[in-house]
């Protein structure tokens, strides 16, 4: 293998673990809240053919990545409705909002299949990607990814060094103990959702409009499935859903590499390689009991109604 | 007193559905006193602390703080005043550190700045004498340290009245005596402490005047020093209730239990590892096991149980190597455990009495051919229920339906009808009203009296003096000698509760979680 081709797929992998990372680290401060929204698949999905649909209709890029933010956000304003204010089961208000997505995106993406848009182009950084191998596995990339590197940052310091990251943990912690304290459990809530469902539709609309910049349905393939996991095996810790997420890129683009190499592997065998893989490691990356608890959110799923 | 004072309660009514919790109650507080609310469980007094902090809002009634009326808009608002709380069961977040726990209750502009904060903690904390390491996690400190916790987050908020729910049911006699300590000290600065207890002794030790509760009502005033322990017992009991049990003297009989050499790694990762316990238990006595919760406790119950199997030899009982047996199978040797969690451990709590009846007595023939004898079940409920006045409405309840005292009587009923030769009991009267404790202390007493064996797991030092035989303490898994009550004092216990076994070659041991 030479050289460069060992940089394209570091490059590709980078690409295809981008949607992952975006999605997982709105996930992952959904769930320091002590909110579990299995909802994640139904969010990007509207997100993917909400940011389509933006795009398709007024040819600006950039209406269609916010019109897909929005579309996660509306519908995790759904999802929290149900499970914070009227405290319903997390678990089910989320598989609900799965289906419902799937069938919406569904029925509203039908006029968009077949149909293309001028999805986001390589946006080389000057200087940076100048930078043998550093430069073209991170910084020879479109804007998206550029900027879900800048949200690994800002989450990671958020949660480490921020007063709002340090209200969320003991929110996910102990909603009783925080309300006892006189933090705004529902509001802190209500914010670390939204912030997920925005994450969400991000990720489905890089699919659509960066990925593969066309809309058909079901295009997640279960992502949003893979990022959950991806979380709970991550231990909550952000530098671990990047590794996670790059780990899936990988091992999801390993099998057309290995299929160009010519191996007579049977080629369903190799495509259920990344989520084999990244379960694997982050298992064996979890196994650390002590260190776990440490940042796990202790109330996570349990709905939570203030008395009075 | 009324014109100067910190907090005034008027006509305080809190209702639940089903329940009056507060029931006009009125209570003054005045600057640098040290105020005792004194009840029964469900007398009121949780609620009405509520209020006062703003947890939740009275149906009726005013509070007047220094002289003006006030409304609550929550706890955020009621510190903000200066109104300071020290939950029983802790606020704290065991995942973060103690300079962190801190800041959150803090406004953001005094958070910030770490370095200096944590300066701050360790000012306050040296000046009362109470030592904390700011940048630990919480889930590493001792329940006596979690407290300090949280009254050193209430001082750096410079509170003015001072709440503490209980402070005492945790702690070793030392840490006790500390807390007092740094109280006196904080009332004479002028912080009111309103101290909710109950009981008797620590009140009169500390406090200045008693408001006394029962069934949401004010039954008395009284300056705690001048007034008997029986006389405040009568204001928070009633009249017909007797005040304690009859407990003559045991005739302990040959061995039945003997545990040798048994070390066991929690799997819980901050519980604590039992080490090296070697002890013996006759028939027809009761034993205790002193400690703070955490120190091994549950570890040594589930090793009884045979929740958790050790090597055969290990747990040897009524002459038969029990170690390697299970639950069931200890069950069916005779030895029958009362575990400290009543609901999800003693009873599922949406099943019913007869349902769990059923869970632990399937042995007294409620079961044939894998068939349930449901009315065997229903009947044995039923006497479990009669026998030892288990209040609930019929035997069909859900566990959940009880309060915590009659939950407790039918577990701990539903054990001893089983006539076991062993009863493994922890925590038995926790947060159970002074009727139902002397109810259950009586049951203890009388299976001993049959010719059983009692393991009496407490942190209660009152009870264990009261009904125990012999006794000692668990300390950070280690379990200390084992000596007749009468030749043991409370100042030796408590050095035993600290770890520091005289005998175990002077070695010093903290608990470690």
């Amino acid at each position: 293998m030479s050289p460069d081709m060992i940089v394209n797929i570091l490059a590709a992998t980078v690409v295809a673990g981008t949607p992952l990372l975006i999605v997982a680290l709105g996930e992952l401060i959904c769930e320091r809240s002590g909110v579990l929204n299995l909802g994640q698949e139904g969010m990007m999905l509207i997100g993917a053919v909400a940011g389509f649909a933006g795009v398709y209709a007024s040819g600006s890029l950039l209406v269609g990545v916010i019109a897909g933010m929005a579309a996660g956000v509306g519908m995790s304003l759904l999802f929290g409705f149900m499970a914070i204010t009227l405290a319903a089961n997390q678990y089910a208000a989320g598989l609900a909002l799965t289906i419902f997505g799937t069938g919406l995106s569904a029925f509203v993406g039908t006029d968009f299949v077949g149909k293309t848009i001028d999805g986001f182009t390589k946006l080389p950084i000057p200087f940076l990607s100048d930078i043998p191998v550093l430069g073209p596995v991170l910084f020879n990339h479109d804007l998206l990814v550029y900027v879900s590197l800048g949200l690994f940052v800002a989450v990671y310091v958020f949660l480490r060094h921020s007063r709002g990251g340090l209200l969320l943990r003991a929110v996910g912690e102990s909603p009783e103990s925080a309300n006892a304290n006189g933090l705004p459990v529902l509001l802190i809530r209500y914010l670390a959702v939204s912030f997920g469902g925005a994450m969400a539709g991000l990720a489905g609309a890089y699919l659509s409009l960066a990925y593969t910049p066309l809309w058909t349905e079901g295009m997640t393939a279960g992502r949003g499935w893979i990022a959950l996991a991806l979380v709970v095996f991550a231990t909550w810790r952000p530098v671990r859903v990047l590794l996670g997420a790059y780990l899936f890129g990988l091992a999801s683009i390993l099998h057309l590499v290995l299929q160009g190499f010519g191996w007579d592997i049977s080629p369903e065998l190799l495509a259920m390689l990344p989520y084999g893989v990244t379960v694997i490691v982050l298992v064996l990356l979890s196994a650390n009991p002590t260190r776990t608890r440490l940042h796990t959110p202790l109330s996570i799923g349990q709905p939570w109604r203030p008395s009075r | 007193m009324t014109a100067a004072a910190r907090l005034r309660l008027e006509h305080i009514v809190k209702e639940y559905p089903g329940c009056r919790a507060n029931d006009g109650i009125d209570l003054t507080v005045a600057p640098g006193e040290i105020h005792a609310l004194l009840g029964e469980n469900g007398a009121g007094k949780s609620t009405l602390m509520k209020v006062i902090y703003g947890v939740i809002q009275p149906d009726e009634g005013t509070l007047y703080w220094d002289g003006e009326k006030l409304t609550l808009q929550g706890p955020a608002h009621a510190r903000q005043l200066g109104i300071g709380m020290v939950f029983q069961h802790f606020s704290l977040f065991e995942t973060l550190t103690v300079a962190e726990n801190i800041a959150l209750g803090l406004p953001a502009s005094e958070a910030r700045d770490r370095k200096k904060l944590e300066q701050r903690i360790r000012d306050v904390s040296t000046h009362y004498g109470m030592a904390l390491d700011p940048r630990r996690h919480v889930h590493s400190l001792s329940t006596g340290e979690r407290q300090r916790v949280e009254i050193v987050r209430c001082l750096i908020q410079d509170s003015r009245l001072l709440i503490l729910d209980e402070p005492t049911s945790v702690l070793t006699p030392q840490e006790v005596a500390d807390l007092f300590r740094t109280l006196r000290q904080l009332a004479s600065e002028g912080c009111s402490i309103l101290f909710i207890s109950h009981k008797l002794q620590e009140v009169r030790d500390l406090c200045h005047h008693a408001t006394v509760l029962r069934n949401g009502k004010v039954t008395g005033e009284c300056d705690p020093t001048e007034t008997s322990t029986d006389a405040i017992a009568r204001l928070m009991v009633g009249d017909e209730t007797p005040l304690s049990t009859d407990v003559p003297p045991a005739t302990p009989g040959a061995p039945l239990l003997e545990v040798s050499g048994l070390s066991y790694a929690s799997d819980d990762p901050f519980g604590t590892a039992l080490r090296d316990i070697t002890m013996e238990l006759r028939a027809g006595e009761i034993v205790g096991i002193a400690g703070v919760a955490g120190n091994g406790q549950d570890e040594l119950l589930r090793a009884l149980s045979g929740e958790y199997k050790a090597a055969a030899n290990q747990v040897r009982f009524d002459g038969q190597a029990v170690g390697q047996m299970g639950p069931d199978a200890r069950r069916r040797a005779g030895i029958a455990v009362v575990p400290e969690e009543r609901l999800g451990r003693g009873a599922v709590p949406d099943m019913s009495l007869v349902d769990n009846t059923l869970l632990t007595a399937s042995a007294q023939g409620m079961v044939s051919k894998g068939w349930v004898a449901y009315r065997k079940v229903r009947e044995y409920a039923a006497r479990v229920r009669d026998r030892f006045q288990v209040k609930s409405d019929g035997v069909e309840a859900t566990a959940r339906s009880l309060s915590g005292g009659n939950l407790q009587k039918f577990i701990i009923g539903r054990e001893a009808l089983q006539a076991p030769k062993l009863l493994v009991a922890s925590h038995p009267t926790w947060g159970v009203d002074v009727g139902s404790a002397v109810a259950i202390h009586q049951v203890l007493v009388e299976l001993r009296d049959k010719g059983a064996a009692v393991l009496l797991i407490s942190e209660d030092l009152d009870e264990l003096f009261e009904l125990c035989t012999r006794m000692g303490a668990l300390c950070g898994g280690r379990l200390s000698p084992l000596v007749p009550t009468e030749s043991l004092s409370i100042e030796q216990l408590g050095q035993w509760m600290a770890g520091d076994f005289a005998d175990a070659a002077g070695e010093v041991n903290h608990a470690v979680a």
